[in-house]
């Protein structure tokens, strides 16, 4: 690993002033920087430590939101009795990332950042567009069996690797984000980038910026709701495809739905034809699995991924099913 | 190199380190606690687990500078019951793994005593989660074994939480 110089912010204002130095890296868990560091692929002159900055709070807000502090960990959010009661979707889904360890590492800020999982981007040797912009991608026609099946381009294909993500893409969260210019949120849906010519641009976030909390707004529906993960093993694997989904039936009828894919894109993928789809019709076989087409219409598959086209719509058809049998996952 | 003070299985020690050093490499090759392995040095493995502040983390993915001023426990400062459980149940074959086992193991039995939900647990909004073998095995995932003494870790651990 490249040596660096190291600071210890102990304040939002010292953090944000310190990340105008040109090299300069913010570090939360360390569960993703400090891998690619060793590896070299990423390279920072100076990392800013944040860990010590007094963004660690969960706290109930009074219009019926949660603001959960950036440097919140993995486990204690999802082991928040607010959030296994009201956001069930969202516990689970942190549950499935990682290890138990790495989420006791791994920030909530940090956990948006991480990068992708894709082995060319992870491989000095190889070609790739998002690590060396230009030098083509060794993924299109190589090993992409876990390559996104939505929005890809002739640059990039790789996916965003969180859990954690496609549960608040479903919930509609927001991103705070601080600099010395001020203070702005952004919707977390469209704050992660489609790769297009530049897969080097992956978040709406500037350079000078920090991740102080992610908001998540009062969403009944969000009580009666699952994330289901499907991977090439039991445990402590990345996503082939995921699944977050809220249902709420009356009657028979679906008034509201909320899904959400992961593993599918190089964002967390809001999955609103499907939505539409399922909104105001019968809560049925059927109907899921109409909604899960509608969805993946617009799928396109890599030379090795097309399984994952008919996994997604199993999937999406298999959560619904269940949240509607079984209920939700509190 | 920035000075580092740390309480290492009780006793406090000052080092002076590069920032790049990770918190393994400060145990091991510093302090010369070599009972903390190094299996994958990425995260994947868990040979590495140790306990901060009773917390088990893999110690290869923190850099020594960001755990200043706090308590690390390694497999050396570990006096426990589920040592003997392991033994019992022949958790372990070459025993490179065993030591993140039983760090990981620790932690975990307090993340469950605390309430703390997993991803196989059935209803997350529950007050009280069995510690059943199912609920072992996803919990121990980050925990590799390449002999596969799985089954004598997983009755091991599950007989120190009784």
């Amino acid at each position: 690993m490249k040596d660096f110089a190291y600071v210890s912010a102990q304040d939002v204002a010292t953090a944000v002033r310190a990340i105008a130095e040109p090299g300069a890296k913010f570090l939360g868990g360390g569960t993703n920087l400090v891998d690619l560091m060793r590896q070299n692929i990423e390279r920072p002159d100076t990392v800013i430590d944040i860990t010590r900055l007094p963004l660690d709070r969960v706290e109930e807000l009074p219009d019926g939101g949660v603001r959960i502090g950036a440097l919140v960990r993995n486990s204690h959010l999802a082991a928040h009795r607010v959030i296994r009661t009201r956001y069930p979707m969202l516990a689970q889904a942190i549950l499935t990332g990682a290890s138990g360890q790495l989420r006791n590492m791994a920030t909530v800020g940090g956990n948006v950042l991480q990068r992708t999982r894709c082995p060319y981007f992870a491989d000095l040797a190889a070609r790739c567009n998002k690590r060396e912009p230009g030098a083509g991608c060794d993924a299109i026609g190589g090993f992409n069996r876990n390559a996104a099946i939505f929005g890809a381009s002739d640059s990039c294909v790789a996916t965003h690797p969180s859990d954690m993500c496609v549960a608040l893409a479903a919930l509609d969260a927001t991103i705070e984000l601080e600099s010395v210019r001020g203070v702005r949120r952004l919707p977390l849906v469209g704050f992660h980038m489609l790769p297009g010519d530049s897969p080097q641009h992956e978040t709406a976030i500037a350079a000078d910026e920090l991740i102080t909390a992610i908001e998540l707004p009062e969403l009944p529906v969000a009580a009666r709701s699952r994330y289901r993960k499907v991977r090439d093993r039991a445990s402590y694997a990345f996503a082939l495809v995921s699944v977050a989904a809220a249902l709420e039936v009356r009657d028979g009828v679906i008034t509201e739905a909320r899904l959400a894919l992961g593993g599918v894109a190089a964002r967390p993928w809001r999955a609103h034809a499907a939505e539409r789809a399922l909104m105001g019709g019968p809560a049925t076989e059927e109907r899921f699995r109409l909604a899960a087409d509608a969805e993946l219409e617009g799928a396109v598959a890599q030379s090795q991924n097309a399984f994952k086209i008919e996994l997604a719509g199993r999937a999406i058809t298999a959560t619904l099913r269940q949240l509607q049998v079984e209920g939700s996952a509190a | 190199m920035v000075d580092v003070r740390m309480r290492v299985n009780g006793s406090i020690e000052k080092l002076d380190l590069e920032p790049r050093v990770s918190l393994l490499d400060a145990l091991r090759e510093h302090l010369g606690l070599t009972g903390t392995k190094k299996g994958c040095d990425q995260g994947a493995c868990g040979a590495c687990t140790v306990l901060v502040d009773g917390e088990r983390i893999s110690s290869c993915l923190a850099l020594a500078v960001q755990y200043a001023d706090r308590d690390i426990t390694t497999i050396e400062g570990v006096e426990d019951p589920i040592q003997q459980s392991f033994v019992r149940h022949d958790g372990f074959q070459c025993g490179y793994c065993t030591s993140g086992q039983i760090c990981s193991a620790i932690g975990m039995l307090a993340e469950h005593a605390a309430g703390a939900p997993s991803a196989v647990t059935g209803h997350l909004a529950a007050e009280q989660i069995d510690l059943t073998p199912e609920e072992i095995r996803e919990r121990m995932s980050g925990n590799l074994c390449r002999c596969g003494a799985y089954n004598g870790i997983v009755a091991a651990i599950q007989e120190s939480s009784r």
